[in-house]
């Protein structure tokens, strides 16, 4: 273990901090906007706000065409987040389990719809949640978002259970523990962070995907990031506001993260390493 | 390990089918319909074979846009993967530290997309953006409004800034999987740094790395938003990619037809280098 620590030396500091330093300079750049008026923003150009002010951040909360859109974001995104991972539970466990006709087909046909481009689907989607009377409703965007999270829940999950001896099953079998009762109470438990990395990432995609979630909403259910274009191209340029907004939508991408960081690099290897 | 043969799996895998098929088979039966078909409006459509499919494959706006597009890909790629597994081989392996630079380095990930464009479009600009004042001020002639190389440049940058972390991210997991045993080996024969890389770690990352060159490979084919926002595809049509000259084809000019055929074109390419991914991981996972 010292063998390691020790060939990682002062070199290495310095480019982790040099690239993180790359990562936050934007994102502070856009706090630091958020944080002046219009008239600092356009005036003087200064590395930080001379006179912070939460202004910016006031009418964005206090206006409900504004704050509606987080709402209405945050809402598709729960939906569909449980959605998937209902759906995706006993696929996965069958991918992971058994064989049967056609589930090799089955497993790739999935992935083949991770791997669809959005724009492709964007029309159709709009004439289709159109004729059936779902057009700007949450879950409209919940459904249509199915398209990708689904096959990356049943991925992501199906690595996971492969991870769990299959002995765990029989032995709890014949011990007299029906399926769903087994499933439930047993297998659940044993793959709880594999169910909060999949659910992570569900919630990630569906976050920041825009093309779809625009096409979809008109009014009522329009997300937060199509409600700031839109209102950019309005109003001409109010900076700080726009800031304010891109700040904010930053916030429950951090906070979730918090949460599942020890296992972000093993989801994003789909539960394979 | 070979699984029971069970039949009855069947039901547990229905509704995901079902889901599924709602939103992706029934879509594209509307998009295969529209590409062999014509219409003069009024709901009047008649049979037009495959006269799309030959208008789109001899399109020069449509080759011009794939050029792009595969050029963009490729320089994604060479720049993103091996900085990706330069920074994984730099990350701390454990301690609060570790946490740090993951939260860190996940962030980007996280942002809408199309904010993800709003940040660099701001922190581009001449007049009111860090990158594009600073450059000003040391007498760099950059804008990326109306220059199609600078407009490359940001669109390359900002790519590189949302994603790297992705492929450092995947590598970093691979690497966390090597026993320090092998590290300790290594010493032991006096294994140069370059030789620790090339024989221990290059190997246990093979799998994650393939992973992370399909899914950036994948996932820039596809890029929309981002350079929407920054450029608009502009200027003049220096970065309009696939699927964005899709959606103005198809939303903007509503030339149905010929955008149907595109999309079904679009997605064989995809579907081809899905089949290759597939074939891989699972030739991987025996």
């Amino acid at each position: 273990m010292a063998a390691v620590a020790e060939s990682k030396g002062r070199g290495s500091t310095i480019i982790m901090v040099l690239y993180l330093l790359f990562l936050m300079l934007p994102i502070y750049w856009l706090l630091n906007m958020s944080l002046k008026t219009n008239n600092e923003i356009l005036g003087a150009f200064s590395l930080w706000p001379k006179n912070p002010t939460l202004a910016n951040y006031r009418t964005i909360l206090t206006d409900p065409s504004w704050y509606m859109g987080y709402v209405n974001s945050l809402t598709y995104v729960v939906m569909n987040t449980a959605i998937s991972i209902t759906v995706a539970l006993p696929a996965a466990y069958a991918f992971s389990r058994y064989r049967f006709l056609g589930d090799k087909h089955l497993f790739f046909w999935l992935l083949t719809n991770r791997m669809a481009p959005a724009a492709v689907f964007a029309l159709p989607f709009f004439q289709l949640y159109s004729s059936i009377g779902l057009f700007d409703t949450h879950i409209a965007v919940a459904l249509a978002h199915c398209l990708f999270n689904v096959p990356l829940a049943v991925w992501i999950l199906e690595g996971f259970m492969s991870g769990v001896p299959r002995e765990i099953d029989e032995t709890a079998y014949i011990d007299g523990y029906s399926f769903p009762r087994f499933f439930v109470r047993i297998f659940m438990p044993l793959i709880a962070s594999g169910i909060g990395v999949a659910a992570f990432f569900c919630f990630m995609f569906s976050w920041v995907e825009l093309l779809l979630s625009r096409t979809l909403t008109s009014v009522d259910a329009k997300p937060i990031a199509a409600t700031m274009t839109r209102t950019v191209s309005a109003s001409g340029l109010d900076w700080g506001v726009l800031a304010a907004a891109g700040m904010l939508t930053i916030i429950p991408g951090a906070l979730v993260i918090w949460f599942v960081r020890n296992y972000i690099a093993k989801g994003f290897a789909l539960g394979r390493v | 390990m070979d699984k029971p043969v069970n039949n009855r799996a069947w039901f547990l895998v229905l509704p995901v089918l079902l889901l599924v098929a709602f939103s992706a088979v029934l879509p594209l039966m509307t998009v295969v319909n529209y590409s062999v078909q014509d219409t003069f409006g009024g709901n009047q459509f008649f049979w037009a074979g495959l006269d799309w499919f030959e208008e789109v494959l001899e399109s020069d706006r449509i080759r011009a846009a794939l050029g792009r597009q595969i050029l963009f890909s490729a320089i994604i790629l060479a720049i993103e993967i091996p900085l990706g597994i330069f920074v994984a081989l730099n990350m701390p392996k454990r301690g609060i530290w570790a946490s740090f630079c993951l939260v860190l380095m996940a962030l980007p990930l996280l942002i809408p997309w199309n904010v993800v464009g709003t940040i660099w479009q701001v922190f581009g600009r001449v007049d009111i953006g860090l990158l594009g004042h600073t450059l000003k001020q040391l007498g760099i002639n950059y804008n990326y409004v109306n220059d199609a190389v600078d407009a490359w440049i940001t669109v390359i940058v900002m790519d590189v800034w949302h994603w790297t972390s992705l492929v450092a991210l995947l590598c970093y997991a691979g690497l966390q999987s090597i026993p320090d045993a092998y590290y300790q080996a290594a010493r032991i024969d006096q294994a140069s740094r370059w030789k620790v890389f090339r024989y221990i770690e290059l190997p246990k990352m093979q799998g994650v790395l393939l992973i992370a060159v399909l899914l950036r490979f994948m996932d820039s084919f596809m890029i929309y938003t981002e350079p929407f926002v920054v450029t608009g595809g502009g200027p003049g049509n220096a970065t309009t990619f696939l699927s964005i000259d899709l959606v103005k084809m198809a939303v903007g000019q509503f030339d149905l037809g010929p955008a149907a055929a595109f999309s079904l074109i679009y997605f064989l390419v995809i579907l081809l280098i899905s089949f290759v991914f597939y074939t891989v991981m699972t030739k991987e996972a025996k």
